[in-house]
């Protein structure tokens, strides 16, 4: 009834399970103990015990080979979670690998002390390694394609992160620019603010060049595009967080935003905006 | 003069003219430029590294970092084998260009830097040096 090495080596695990897993612990903790800050001892300690007896689990129904095979949906669905939630919180492949691969050193201590066949410990360990390999690729595989998930998520992100036109008042547009502004990010974002301009039948756009490190010819020039399409639409711009030295090189280099408002700060440009779209900011009278 | 470290950069596309910015940013913060001289050089290097792609097919971009006697400084080479520049007066010249350009890259990278030449020859292409001294 029972196949050479049908889950021998799962019937001596099982046995010993609480030993087994300690000596398991300490094995993955040896690997990752450099990393506390990743991972509480506690969450280790529930995930270890929680794939064990998967793992166990499927190996009483038999199938060692093929992890692909239905017994080891519940394992695989499990290292797939261990994997996906490791490369979210910063793991390497290698420490993300090792959860599986820890397993191999103290089922071999295990099995060397339980089996006094040597054929039959021999046919055991190499089934057991065999499988570990095989959930270690696996967990391998996941993790790559986590990371590659999280790398075209963050990407997306950036790039709508880095059009943000937000309403500051009714009628009152702001265009943060953040990093470097040529070629076809600035051509995009300049459309979405002239969109935006329209959407929202705006009267005042502020564009904030804070954040941008350089003003060269070339950004100027964009800029300055900017406001002129603007103020064919009906809309006055206003360009602020001019930094000095951004002031200072723009001098030397002989460009200048010459016909628009410009201020040092976004609050200055805000309060511009007021007294343009005629709205008046007094303080409230305390009541004491 | 004593030339200590040096990086060549290659200028093909838009994004190697990004690439040799925060490059030359980062060696002047390494130098301990002020952030107004940083900006400067940055600023011309941009115009500079931008001339060599769009007119000059592309190029190189060599930084060297200088010592001599007391003073340390930054030199940059913009090296590239394009159609060169028949009357370098003329391009200089604010406000020319053959482009769409506001025609100041040249003029204006010019008075950001302490030391500026330029040579070129038509069908060799164009070589310009800054210098910017601490
Ligand atoms: N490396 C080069 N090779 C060939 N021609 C060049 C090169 N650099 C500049 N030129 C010529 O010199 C002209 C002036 O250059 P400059 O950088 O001053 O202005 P621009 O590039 O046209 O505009 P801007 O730099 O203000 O955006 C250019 O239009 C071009 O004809
Ligand atoms: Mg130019």
């Amino acid at each position: 009834m029972t196949t050479p090495s049908a889950g021998k080596w799962a019937k001596v695990l099982a046995e010993d399970k609480d030993a087994f897993l300690e000596h398991w612990l300490r094995e993955q903790k040896a690997v990752i103990s450099a990393r506390p800050d990743l991972m509480v001892d506690s969450e280790l300690r529930r995930e270890s015990a929680e794939f064990l007896d998967l793992l166990l689990a499927a190996a009483d129904e038999g199938a060692a080979a093929d992890i692909s095979a239905e017994p080891w949906a519940p394992s695989r669905e499990y290292l797939a979670g261990i994997s996906r939630s490791r490369a979210v919180q910063g793991f390497t492949p290698t420490e993300t690998a090792t959860f599986v691969f820890s397993l191999k050193q103290p089922a071999f201590a295990l099995l060397q002390a339980k089996l006094k066949d040597e054929a039959v410990l021999l046919s055991e360990v190499w089934t057991f390694n065999v499988l570990v390999d095989k959930l270690g690729l696996y967990t391998t595989e996941i993790f790559l394609t986590s990371r590659e998930d999280i790398i075209r998520r963050q990407q997306a992100e950036m790039l709508e992160l880095s059009t943000p036109v937000v309403q500051l008042w009714e009628g009152i547009l702001a265009l943060p620019l953040i990093g470097t502004l040529d070629s076809e990010r600035t051509q995009v974002i300049m459309e979405i603010l002239l969109q935006s301009i329209v959407d929202r039948s705006s009267g005042v756009a502020i564009i904030d060049i804070t954040g941008v490190p350089a003003v060269d010819t070339m950004v100027a020039q964009n800029l300055m595009k900017t406001v002129a399409a603007a103020r064919l639409m009906g809309a006055q711009c206003i360009i602020s967080g001019i930094r000095p030295q951004i002031a200072q090189t723009m001098v030397h280099l002989g460009v200048s935003f010459e016909g628009v408002v410009t201020t040092a700060s976004l609050a200055d440009a805000l309060a511009h905006a007021f007294r343009l779209s005629n709205l008046h900011v007094s303080q409230a009278q305390s009541r004491s | 003069m004593n030339v200590k470290r040096t990086e060549e950069l290659v200028l093909a596309q838009s994004e190697d003219i990004v690439r040799a910015r925060q490059t030359v940013r980062a060696w002047m913060i390494r130098e301990g430029f002020s952030l107004v001289d940083q900006t400067k050089m940055v600023t011309a290097a941009s115009e500079l590294a931008r001339n060599a792609v769009d007119y000059g097919g592309g190029g190189v971009v060599l930084l060297e970092q200088l010592l001599e006697g007391a003073r340390a400084g930054l030199r940059i080479t913009f090296t590239d084998r394009g159609p060169g520049i028949p009357d370098l007066e003329l391009a200089q010249t604010d406000g020319y260009s053959t482009g769409t350009g506001l025609g100041m890259g040249l003029g204006g990278s010019r008075r950001l830097v302490n030391e500026f030449t330029i040579a070129s020859s038509p069908g060799q292409g164009t070589v310009v040096t800054i210098t910017r001294w601490r």
